[in-house]
């Protein structure tokens, strides 16, 4: 529902386009548009354009820090040594399954979230507001240090709390493994991100019509109907958005990764394989090589987004 | 609403805010726990005590933690101004003028704001060494503009998007000049949008782990996040959680502050910039 569309401002005179004559007007806009945006367009192309470009230069070599000399070209057999390799497919795999599951959860908790929010009464409201922008704004190395610390055999509270469980006693290693590091991980990541998404889902709550509501209960829709049928098909495009940026930002994961677990027992993701290689073990030429790759796969997500569920982002965002 | 159902979603609110807060108020616990209390299993510490305070701010962990607070305020502050300085203008023309350019500037901003921060960590890591940058504040300072430039320029658009430009021509009609009508008129009107953005790229900015900790080795430039990672490998105090976590709730505190007094604000661009534009 585009039901945001003002009429569109610049239709009011530009006062300050220069002073040429009418004729020159467009022309004139189109110059002072770029004039203005052009530095910021510029300093975004410098700081992403010309280092991924300087990446895939230096993927093809063989080029370690510490051996500068020995610096040969070698073609495509960095992504070939990698490719071939399991720690490579083991780091996408975590890497999914990390995006897959948090995605997920906080999709359907932000949503939670934000049904709660859109209902409470003013008198909390504020309070909601101001606690749901508390983990968005923590940063994200002191929430993994929070869950970790929660986690761990000797700083924890989570054994000694939830000894009734079946599974967990005073001695559970939570990163003593991967499937229990992953899990731990995840709930860091769910907690620190979900309030974004059901802020925004928020905002899409807030963009469906009053009345197609209003017309469905006097019908006798039950709320689960409405829900379905009226409130997620009306906010679709804040849904995807969330969905899209979300998927990106859980499949870039390198923060709670490099607290919690550091990459042991099998919990490195792509992030964290590329830093590894480029800055402990400094081998520029394949960390390069890990780093286009994870910068393709980025790619071929929003690209599959897009495509595949039709996310039209400037009609989402209520672009003309 | 019922009052039955007025109780649940009030309920459902006291939910979140301790969603929201429990793993902070651990922290803060955390932080005051002795040495002898920390594997004490509990959540509260049984003796409460400010020594991990004194550890990071005047004891053994104070130069690692001191310098990198200093690094993070100077560097975040200063990567927040010059990306709302460019986006100011990237902005204005945006809301503001017609040419073609606009969506080939927005889509880039889209495309730099889901850039994998290592892709770009690699290359900067090689080239900062050759050219001196590396450990330096200009160093992180550039780095960080891929991070607050596109979302402030998002934010700010869909800001500046709201003005009633009108009313400047309004009131040269009624006699102002050029620069009191931009002055008295749009100022005001533009400024909160100007705020709430650098609020917003500041946090980003502050959160920054990755450049952190990859083009910086001395205190001459770590933020605070890449000094906290590495305090555990210190091997200056035996256990360093107390001490983490003292450092976690001082780094936290600026961030808490900011949401409690714009917390309307916040929300407003957070939401404005990605759903409505």
């Amino acid at each position: 529902m585009s039901q945001t569309t003002l009429p569109p401002v610049e239709k009011t005179q530009p006062v300050s386009a220069p002073r040429g004559t009418i004729s020159d007007r467009s022309r004139a806009e189109r110059k002072l548009g770029w004039m203005l945006a052009g530095p910021a367009f510029v300093v975004m192309l410098l700081v992403t354009a010309y280092p991924i470009v300087q990446a895939v230069y230096y993927s093809l070599f063989n080029y370690r820090l510490t051996d500068p000399e020995n610096r040969s070209f070698t073609g495509l057999s960095n992504y070939w040594v990698i490719l071939t390799d399991g720690v490579w497919w083991q780091s996408i795999l975590v890497t999914v399954i990390i995006t897959v599951v948090t995605v997920a959860v906080e999709l359907v908790l932000g949503f939670a979230l934000a049904l709660v929010m859109a209902k409470a009464l003013s008198s909390i409201r504020p309070l909601v507001r101001a606690a749901i922008l508390i983990p968005y704004a923590v940063i994200t190395v002191v929430s993994a240090y929070a869950w970790a610390f929660a986690f761990r055999i000797n700083t924890g509270f989570v054994n000694s709390w939830f000894a009734w469980l079946p599974g967990v006693s005073d001695t559970t290693d939570w990163f003593g493994g991967q499937a229990t590091s992953l899990f731990v991980i995840c709930l860091a990541e769910i907690w620190k991100t979900t309030p974004f998404i059901s802020l925004l889902l928020l905002a899409g709550l807030a963009q469906v019509p009053e009345v197609l509501q209003e017309a469905a209960k006097v019908d006798g829709a039950t709320w689960w109907q409405r829900m379905w049928r009226v409130t997620i098909p009306n906010m679709k495009a804040a849904i995807m958005v969330a969905l899209l940026f979300r998927t990106l930002d859980a499949f870039r994961i390198f923060d709670s990764i490099f607290i919690m677990t550091a990459g042991a027992n099998n919990t490195e993701s792509v992030s964290f394989l590329a830093y590894r290689q480029t800055i402990s073990r400094v081998e520029i030429g394949l960390g390069s090589a890990v780093s286009v790759l994870l910068f393709l796969s980025v790619v071929l997500i929003a690209f599959s987004f897009i495509k595949g569920f039709r996310v039209d982002l400037s009609q989402a965002r209520g672009e003309r | 609403m019922s009052t039955k159902e007025k109780t649940w979603w009030w309920v459902g609110g006291v939910l979140i805010v301790l969603y929201c807060l429990f793993p902070i108020a651990w922290i803060v616990s955390l932080s005051f726990k002795t040495t002898a209390d920390l594997a004490n299993q509990q959540f509260l510490p049984s003796a409460w005590t400010w020594e991990n305070y004194s550890t990071i701010l005047t004891g053994s962990a104070s130069d690692l933690f001191l310098p990198a607070l200093r690094n993070s305020f100077g560097i975040c502050l200063i990567a927040t101004f010059i990306s709302c300085l460019l986006s100011m203008f990237a902005a204005y023309a945006i809301a503001r003028l017609d040419f073609p350019g606009k969506k080939l500037i927005l889509g880039t901003a889209l495309a730099v704001a889901i850039f994998p921060v290592i892709s770009i960590v690699t290359p900067l890591f090689n080239l900062w060494r050759q050219i001196g940058l590396y450990d330096t504040w200009p160093g992180l300072i550039i780095p960080y503009l891929s991070l607050t430039l596109p979302i402030s320029i998002w934010t700010m658009s869909a800001f500046f998007r709201e003005i009633p430009w009108e009313m400047e021509q309004a009131a040269q009609v009624d006699g102002a000049t050029t620069w009191q009508a931009f002055r008295k008129v749009i100022v005001p009107l533009a400024a909160p949008g100007v705020f709430t953005t650098a609020i917003i790229a500041f946090f980003i900015a502050w959160n920054d782990f990755a450049y952190g900790i990859s083009l910086t080795s001395t205190n001459a430039a770590r933020p605070v996040p890449a000094a906290l990672g590495l305090f555990s490998g210190a091997s200056q105090f035996q256990d360093p959680t107390g001490a983490i976590a003292a450092a976690a709730v001082i780094v936290t505190i600026p961030v808490v502050v900011l949401v409690l007094l714009f917390q309307r604000r916040i929300v407003a661009g957070l939401t404005n910039g990605a759903v409505k534009g």
